[in-house]
């Protein structure tokens, strides 16, 4: 027997939902989906929960603990504190069917746009001769489990659901990147696709996605930002490019087409009440977490170009002196609905 | 009914999304028929994901001996003689087609110095012949099929402006019921498991893919949707089931820590030079080398370790000895008192191989071990023991045509149909029997459709309506019993009374047992509506298990036999006698009757493939007497031919 824990698990559907308080055994060797399994087998038998294969490789049982996106079957229960309060909550980027389980049919529409694996002409099965450091490139992407953590936690679409139609998401940049390494695929427009009709430009390489990848695919690094100079080679003049390097934007000239904002301007952030309860069933919206402080140089002024800054992408969205999982006490959920 | 039932018409509908459903759904719609995928889950989770090993298929890239006769000699030898031989011939045929055809797809296995498609070794494969990506080879598959469907959806959708114009995935929806019509499929019916509501396929063909039982029992290395849907639709449906005694434990699952328990840990860590210890620190598994395979084992410590660098040199390691011999030995050095806390014993590679050479060979399981178990697979033994795996029984079908014999429209292909493995599976041919038989499946389905013209059969508005009733049964019950409930304690008399070693009368107390299970299980109850209600789906699932472990529990009675994955304790020897028999499993009315019939004998041509002195380990007496009289008809003809 195992020491009681404390739990709180979003409950609800489309129509709204809360966060319900559950006290629940947990023993040692245990992930956060085993819990939820006990939940339903002594608490709540119609808690819903989608899962599959709980070894962390379908992908089926993705959701936001202490709102962070994870697999419930890969979140150990000893990498929390005994007496700290587990959040679940569902993904948050896609509207919510009931308790845990949200809608996820945005992913496969986007899957069936991309043009899929063009066989050489000319190569009879059996006949394919690729070499291992070759393929190797495009295995990295198919590992992809398809659990779509890197899809909710991308802030060009989280709490951005006007985004969604034109931007497909890290797990089909890395589909993208994949054929485009594919060493027999015929075509070769796989980056213009990503470019033109994916929606790539819109990515700020934030690298949230590889942060959250159960399977650290190096999305950011290895899929995106080579296609991103990739495409930059092939559509603009090298000068040009980089001009685009050692000037601010508002230096440049006009530029072709640009993607619009995708970060909606910033609220300050609101003064800090210390932890305080929020009474369930309130209908709230989520605050934006302090700490969006930006990072600056010594001349008090943030650096001009990715050149002289300290890392590949733009600096963390929640801020980088934000570490997660964030303190439940402080978290506030509530599922966007559908017609927000 | 006073529900509107959502209505779909289809040429072909597939149960099952795993590589055997859409591999027939790919042929289905290639041969020009309008057809849906049915998918427990969500498009592209099946539990084909889990396969790590890889496919086997005798395209002879690493070593040049290997052909289809072959593969065919060991698939027969690891079933102990009693797969169908027929399709265990066109299994190995055909699998290398299957497998360069998915490249077509998209696919990127593994490859040799030369480019072409590496194949590593695994368990009772005399070659090397698994096609494999890393340890994740099931997850290639199935994306590689899932891509597939969709490029077909594609090219429809440029001829016909909708993307589900011929081929359509239903992602979570169960079906509860086929419909029948005078021995005739005529429609699928189920229910949307996000929505709750009822639908209706009306269809004159039905190809279950469904995999496998696992979940009856309670370690297992299976996924939830592992209830042995198929095989209860196709008994109520009028089909038989056969072999369902035989059950593949898998001799390395983890039984530590518990929230593990019964994963997998595939074969090839010990391909790549893993070894068993006990808990005393003995490499045991020379100890337990059968006699038919004494020949081609090591008996030495020193020969098995040379054998990895110099295959053609040496005899193989005992570790690599067909699953079921693996498993029995590990249990029954658990019950000698060497075996850990938990149940298992030791698998060392940490301290064989170099971490670099770990993480390069076995990169998911090492991922893994350390995020799941926080275990480092390159620094300490794994704790491992048997778990439920695979079913070698399942739905009877036609070699050819995978068309199961009893209901006409009725087809399975994959771990839902029986007699390709005999009484045990060898690894790797799991994934390349789903793409070999979900082709075939696929192409007869279609074929047969083609036949019928314009009379298809017809779904009776009665049968729809008491489906529908059982459907939402659970629902309407107030006070029914706990499905969570109903079904632990339906594992745990799986797991004690009718698992790996099994006993007489533990095997008719299992029947007792489940005999009451079947009374309660009637009066299961489901609170909440029906959005996404698990335990709803459960209460559903629950009468499946319940029928299909019956079954296994009546034909692990009657086989008075140990073969492959079944183990009596009673009658620990193989018996040529029982060699001949499959037990075949049929409904008369709610009650499970079981029936001996004879193995399909093979021709001269296959059986001259083996010695004579191995065939002795097999045969009974008279058969040997004709084998010979055969062989010396063939040395005639022979003669007479040379004259």
């Amino acid at each position: 027997m195992g020491a009681l824990r404390r739990f709180k698990v979003w409950r609800g559907d489309k129509a709204g939902g809360q966060l319900e308080d559950f006290k629940v055994e947990v023993n040692e060797g245990e992930v956060v989906l085993d819990i939820l399994h006990r939940l339903q087998a002594t608490q709540t038998p119609d808690l819903a929960v989608r899962w599959n294969c709980k070894a962390g490789k379908c992908g089926s049982c993705s959701m936001e603990v202490n709102g962070m996106p994870r697999l419930g079957c890969m979140t150990r229960m000893s990498t929390f504190a005994e007496d700290e309060t587990v959040t679940v909550t569902p993904l948050r980027t896609f509207p919510v069917i009931r308790d845990l389980v949200t809608d996820v049919s945005f992913n496969y529409e986007k899957a069936r746009d991309m043009p899929a694996f063009a066989p050489p002409s000319g190569v009879a099965p059996g006949e394919y001769r690729m070499q291992q450091v070759d393929v190797e490139r495009s295995q990295e992407f198919r590992k992809c489990i398809e659990c779509f953590l890197c899809q909710t936690t991308c802030h060009v679409v989280r709490d951005h659901d006007e985004n969604k139609k034109a931007f497909a998401g890290p797990r089909y940049f890395i589909r993208a990147a994949e054929l485009d390494m594919h060493p027999l695929d015929a075509k070769t427009d796989r980056k213009d696709f990503a470019h033109e009709q994916q929606g790539l430009g819109y990515c700020n390489i934030t690298k949230c996605c590889t942060e959250v990848c159960p399977e650290h695919i190096k999305i950011t690094d290895n899929a995106i930002i080579p296609m991103k100079e990739r495409v930059v080679d092939n559509r603009y003049d090298p000068l040009v490019w980089l001009g685009r390097k050692i000037f601010r934007r508002d230096q440049l000239p006009a530029q072709a087409p640009a993607p619009h904002p995708v970060v909606a301007p910033r609220q300050p952030p609101p003064p800090r009440v210390g932890t305080h309860h929020i009474p369930l069933g309130v209908i709230w919206h989520k605050p934006q977490p302090d700490g969006l402080e930006a990072e600056v140089g010594p001349d008090g002024k943030m650096p001009l170009t990715e050149v002289t800054f300290d890392r590949a992408g733009a600096a963390s969205p929640f801020g980088d002196n934000v570490t997660f999982p964030l303190p439940p006490d402080s978290l506030n959920y509530q599922h966007p609905k559908s017609d927000d | 009914m006073t529900e509107n039932i959502e209505r779909h018409r289809y040429d072909v509908v597939v149960i099952g999304a795993g590589g055997a459903g859409l591999r027939a759904a790919i042929e289905a719609r290639l041969a020009g028929k309008r057809t849906a995928i049915i998918s427990k889950s969500l498009f592209g989770k099946a539990h084909t994901v889990m396969a790590e090993g890889g496919a086997a298929a005798a395209m002879g890239n690493v070593n040049p001996n290997d052909n289809w006769m072959v593969h065919f000699r060991d698939t027969m030898r690891g079933g102990k003689f009693l797969n169908n031989y027929r399709m265990a011939e066109l299994h190995a045929k055909e699998a290398p087609d299957r497998i360069w055809e998915l490249e077509t797809y998209g696919a990127l296995f593994d490859r040799t110095k030369d480019g072409k498609i590496s194949q590593r070794n695994f368990g009772g494969h005399e070659y090397p012949r698994l096609a494999h990506v890393g340890d994740r080879t099931g997850l290639e598959l199935i994306r590689t099929l899932q891509q597939k469907i969709v490029s077909l959806q594609q090219e429809d959708r440029a001829e016909s402006g909708s993307y589900e114009a011929r081929l359509r995935v239903f992602a979570e929806c169960t079906i509860t019921e086929l419909l029948v019509d005078g021995g005739k499929i005529a429609g699928a019916f189920g229910y949307h498991r996000e929505s709750g509501k009822l639908v209706l396929f009306e269809t004159p063909a039905v190809i279950l893919a469904t995999g496998g039982v696992g979940k009856s029992y309670k370690v297992t290395s299976n996924s939830w949707e592992y209830t042995g849907d198929g095989h209860a639709l196709a008994l109520r449906a009028g089909a038989s089931l056969i072999n369902m005694e035989f059950l593949q434990f898998h001799p390395t699952g983890m039984v530590w820590p518990p929230s593990v328990r019964g994963i997998l840990v595939t074969e090839s860590v010990r391909g790549d030079g893993g070894v068993l210890k006990n808990t005393e620190g003995k490499r045991f598994m020379f100890d337990y080398v059968p006699d038919v395979f004494r020949t081609q084992y090591a008996e030495t410590e020193d020969e098995a370790d040379r054998w990895y660098t110099d295959p053609d040199n040496n005899k193989r390691p005992p570790e690599l000895l067909p699953r079921d011999e693996v498993a029995r030995a590990i249990n029954a050095e658990v019950k000698a008192g060497r075996g850990t806390e938990s149940g298992g014993v030791f698998l060392d590679i940490a301290s064989r191989r170099p971490a670099e050479f770990i993480l390069k060979r076995l990169p998911s399981m090492y991922h893994q071990f350390k995020e799941l178990a926080d275990v480092d697979i390159t620094t300490q033994p794994m704790e491992i023991g048997p778990t439920c795996h695979y079913v070698m029984g399942g739905v009877e079908v036609d070699a050819d045509s995978a068309a199961t014999t009893r209901v006409s429209g009725l087809f399975a292909a994959g771990e839902v149909s029986g007699g390709m493995h005999g009484s045990n599976r060898l690894g790797g041919n799991s994934l390349s029997d789903l793409l070999v038989f979900g082709k075939r499946a696929g192409e007869y389905a279609a074929g047969y459709v083609d036949g019928l013209g314009a009379s298809r059969p017809k779904v009776s508005k009665a049968n729809v309506d008491a489906a529908a009733e059982t459907v939402l049964g659970p629902l309407e019950r107030t006070g029914g019993e706990n499905p969570y409930e109903l079904w632990h304690e339906l594992q745990t008399v799986m797991q004690d009374l009718v698992g790996i070693i099994r006993r007489k009368h533990e095997l008719e107390e299992s029947l007792k047992r489940l005999a009451d299970l079947r009374e309660r299980i009637a009066n299961v109850g489901a609170t909440g509506g029906r959005l996404y209600n698990p335990g709803w789906h459960l209460a559903l699932d629950l009468r499946n298990m319940l029928i299909v472990s019956e079954c296994t529990a009546r034909a692990a009675l009657q086989r008075e036999e140990s073969r492959g994955g079944h183990t009596r304790e009673d009658f620990p020897a193989m018996n040529p006698t029982w060699r001949k028999i499959n037990l075949v499993c049929a409904l008369e009315g709610d009650d499970v009757k079981l029936a001996a019939q004879p193995v399909p004998s093979m021709p001269p041509r296959l059986l001259a493939l083996f010695d004579r002195s191995e065939m002795a380990k097999y045969l009974t007496v008279e058969e040997l007497a004709e084998l010979d009289s055969v062989v010396a008809g063939n040395n005639v003809v022979a003669e007479r031919a040379v004259n």
